[in-house]
């Protein structure tokens, strides 16, 4: 049996960047700050690739949804791995209003056309921390879903998924076709090397918008404001103890 | 005739004494050989007609007890290391016609002329450059005050392409500042710090744009990539570069994602990788391309951008001081740019001269004091600071240029170093070098005596460039910054430009030496006086450590630090010992750190690798010079954004 692997890849923030509010306080400063693909994505293509070279998948797809620039997120997917890419081109100033809603559908209509039998997705991006996408794909497309998955073994065309989960680890079985969603654990990424980066920019990527698809990507909720968090407070040190239930005391605490 | 070698013990990077018994017949012959140890590597020595090959098959420490910090292949070679024994080192090979090492002003440049050329010419050229940023711009730290001489040669149409030099100078200011005073001295035409016709620039995004010109002319440019090691062929003549490897881990062994760089080879290799770049480190020892010329002399420039308040926004205006809070012992001074973009920018920084003498000096200590001056904090008051960053930049001038070319390859931009420091400008001599140094290659790749030649070497580029107003410009200054080194401190070196360069435009016929080299100057602690820096305010000064998370840095941390020390017991005996761990104070980016041992008596040296922000400030201004920075794996360092 073999699959044909869509992964959805975002083009985040890199984390290591220091974020800062926007002037208008409705987002956060985009323009020339440097980006890079979502951990929790590399992860994904990571596995996809893996299922891959294990012949478990014949062909992995990398899809994003993005700016112009995602390209260059498609790009890294392919130097690690994947065949080709998809990229549903979404105007910048849209960017930042686009859903985990929205990218849900779109992966579902990307299901359809290119007949995947299998999604993989990171568990959440780390610019919203949404952890919605996975599951609401899985929903549209009326397909059992596997998430925050740490282990993925096939076996006679299912799935047997290790989760972690709040409590610990929990094994199941999802019959294919599936959505899973990645977590840390799942695998460490392989890196971008440039032979294989070379070789990616021969590897085609397919571009569309979201109408092509019949998506509308119009919002359902409007940003009222975005704060820097408050600044913490210097705290103080007590003499004793009989100073400390003072204190706890004055402020309320107990 | 045998020949058997008996076993020698050394340390790298000196000389070992091996003993070789040559066996003639019944007799014998002992003869003592001192060969030169590098890491892991053969070397050879010639004697008596024949060549000795001896290998260094072990590499044991000084002694148990000192501390294991230095993992990195480079000290503690792979050939000797038993958990490499089963990897594949195989590397790819890919072949351009030039490599170019550095994706700064200077290296796009250099492309960006090669492919002109080429288009002019109709002839088929594959250049690559090479540059460790994960984006082009991203490593790129300037003042900066560009002046469009050399743009303007590359780029007629630079306007209607849309380089972003936005913000024309309008106003120059020059003062000298006492701790609460600031005395304005004023400019005149011929003084260096004249800019009329210059521009204030991002340069990141300067640099951002070359990129994208350089990629339209069809030049292959790949971030995120390093070059970590010159290739060379039989010949001895430079081959290429290869890439970093991947996937090594902390305690240097491999991991399961190790994957090998790439051998990029190239009938000619550019070197422009900035000030003190560690490929042209060991390209001035092979090729022996210090021996007419001074050690090169350095600063260090940290640089903060701010958002200002509105009505503290002049866009135009250029502020260069001098004076406090350095003495006049110590050269340096701050540069105040307002830039007219979609904000209210201001870029404002400071330089010291690597040349102090002080041990306790804080070059991010004197910038934070720097900016409480009262003129100075009423320009920041009220805005935001929204970037940092630091690096090191050449100030040895005319007196420590190298020799620029060598079989297979040069060297351009700052690394060799074509500063002029009075105008505190080097930006446009490193592009009008590069591209001397560009036609010199395409010249010579085009000949048809070279048509079949595996390099070629641009000698004609050291011609063109003497030729060019880049010397003209340097050999005016060239007195300026070592008349600073007499007793009279900084009034000497005011004087003297006044004198000699201002009136007498360097026309005298002597040209002063530097002296001694930076690394050298350091007084022992016991000599000298800690300082007692202010501690930030929060407003406009701040801690080191919120600094460094500005600069948006970030290393895997579980790789070899790619800080690496000669000899890991030289920092607490030597740096500590005798200077008090400068090297705690110069790094702008709190990468080493003194921690008292557990066991409760001495310390020892933590390097906090991730922080690095890639100024070079240690490999240069180690007093015991045990520092080597090479270049960390993929991808890491600053993530500047118009900086």
């Amino acid at each position: 049996m073999s699959l044909r692997v869509l992964v959805g890849v975002k083009r985040v923030i890199d984390y290591a960047v220091k974020i800062r509010v926007r002037p208008d306080k409705l987002g956060v400063v985009t323009d020339g700050v440097k980006h890079s693909m979502n951990p929790f994505d590399e992860i994904a293509i990571e596995e996809a690739v893996r299922l891959k070279e294990k012949k478990i998948a014949k062909e992995v797809v990398a899809v994003s949804c993005g700016p112009t620039q995602a390209q260059e997120t498609i790009r890294t997917a392919l130097a690690m791995g994947a065949d080709r890419g998809i990229h549903v081109e979404i105007p910048a100033k849209e960017v930042e209003k686009l859903e985990p809603l929205h990218v849900a559908k779109i992966m579902a209509k990307l299901v359809e056309q290119e007949k995947a039998d299998l999604v993989v997705l990171g568990k959440q991006a780390i610019d919203d921390d949404s952890n919605a996408t996975a599951q609401m794909t899985a929903s549209i497309l009326d397909w059992p879903q596997a998430t925050f998955a740490s282990k993925i073994e096939k076996t006679d065309g299912e799935l047997q998924v290790t989760r972690e989960v709040d409590g610990g680890l929990e094994t199941i079985k999802v019959k294919l076709p599936a959505v899973v969603s990645a977590d840390l654990r799942l695998n460490e990424p392989r890196y971008a090397t440039l032979p294989n980066i070379m070789k990616a920019k021969k590897k085609k990527i397919a571009k569309m918008k979201a109408a092509d698809l019949g998506v509308d990507t119009t919002s359902h909720f409007e940003v009222l404001e975005v704060a820097d968090p408050p600044v913490r407070e210097a705290g103080i040190k007590v003499e004793d103890v009989d100073t400390l239930i003072t204190k706890l005391k004055e402020t309320g605490r107990i | 005739m045998r020949l058997r070698v008996c076993e020698g013990q050394g340390e790298v990077g000196h000389d070992v004494n091996i003993v070789v018994r040559k066996v003639i017949q019944d007799g014998g012959l002992e003869v003592g050989l001192r060969l030169y140890v590098l890491p892991g590597r053969c070397v050879a020595l010639g004697w008596c007609g024949a060549v000795v090959v001896v290998r260094v098959v072990a590499q044991r420490w000084c002694s148990s007890a000192s501390p294991r910090i230095t993992t990195h292949y480079s000290v503690v070679p792979r050939e000797t290391d038993a958990r490499w024994a089963d990897v594949d080192m195989e590397r790819y090979e890919d072949e351009a016609d030039v490599v170019v090492v550095g994706g700064g002003p200077a290296g796009l440049s250099a492309a960006i002329r090669l492919m002109q050329r080429a288009q002019q010419e109709e002839r088929e050229l594959r250049v690559m450059v090479v540059e460790k940023a994960a984006d082009i711009g991203g490593h790129i730290l300037s003042g900066a005050c560009l002046e469009p001489r050399a743009l303007e040669e590359l780029f007629p149409d630079w306007q209607e392409r849309g380089a972003p030099l936005n913000t024309p100078v309008t106003k120059d200011v020059f003062s000298f500042l006492t701790e609460k005073g600031r005395l304005n001295i004023p400019i005149l035409p011929g003084m260096p710090m004249h800019n009329h016709g210059n521009y204030i620039v991002r340069m990141g995004h300067v640099v951002r744009w070359l990129g994208e010109q350089a990629e339209e002319l069809g030049v292959e440019v790949y971030p995120g990539t390093p070059a970590s090691e010159v290739l060379y062929r039989s010949d001895g003549s430079v081959a290429g570069v290869a890439t970093g490897d991947v996937g090594i881990a902390k305690d240097g062994s491999p991991k399961d994602a190790f994957a090998r760089g790439m051998e990029l080879r190239a009938k000619c290799t550019v070197f422009a990788e900035g000030c003190h770049g560690h490929l042209a480190k060991q390209l001035y020892t092979k090729f022996n391309l210090r021996e007419n010329c001074e050690p090169q002399t350095y600063g260090i420039g940290l640089k903060e951008l701010w958002e200002v308040a509105p009505e503290n926004h002049k866009p135009g205006t250029i502020e260069h001081t001098v004076g406090w809070p350095l003495d006049r012992f110590t050269y340096g001074g701050s540069f105040l740019y307002h830039l007219a973009e979609d904000q209210p920018l201001v870029s404002l920084g400071f330089v010291i001269g690597l040349d102090y003498t002080n041990p306790y000096l804080s070059p991010f200590q004197e910038f934070q004091r720097f900016k409480t001056h009262p003129s100075v904090a009423a320009v920041l008051r009220g805005g935001t600071r929204i970037s940092y960053g630091a690096r090191a930049l050449n100030e040895g001038g005319l007196q420590c240029i190298p020799k620029l070319t060598f079989p297979g390859g040069c060297l351009v931009g700052c690394s060799p170093g074509f500063m002029n420091v009075p105008k505190i400008k080097g930006t446009h001599n490193a592009m009008k070098s590069a591209m001397l140094a560009a036609d010199s290659i395409f010249d010579q790749l085009t000949d048809e005596k070279n048509a079949e030649a595996e390099w070629v070497e641009p000698v004609s580029y050291e011609t063109t460039l003497r030729d060019s107003w880049v010397w003209k410009e340097l050999h005016a200054v060239r007195n300026v910054r070592p008349s600073f080194h007499s007793p009279l401190g900084l009034y000497g070196g005011l004087l003297y430009t006044g004198l000699f360069y201002v009136l007498g435009r360097g026309k005298e016929p002597w040209t002063l030496k530097h002296g001694v080299r930076d690394a050298e100057r350091l007084k022992p602690a016991s000599e000298a006086n800690p300082i007692a820096y202010p501690k930030p305010d929060g407003e406009v000064s701040f801690d080191l450590l919120s600094s460094v998370a500005l600069t948006g840095t970030n290393h895997d941390h579980d790789q070899p630090p790619h800080l690496t020390l000669r000899n890991d017991s030289v920092p607490v005996e030597r740096n500590h010992g005798i200077f008090d761990g400068p090297e705690g104070r110069f790094c702008p980016a709190g990468v080493y750190e003194y921690v008292p041992l557990e066991s409760g008596d001495g310390v020892r040296l933590q390097i906090n690798a991730q922080n690095c922000i890639h100024c070079k400030t240690c490999d240069i201004k180690c007093p015991s010079q045990n520092i080597n920075w090479v270049v960390p794996e993929a991808g890491g360092g600053p993530a500047y954004d118009g900086m």
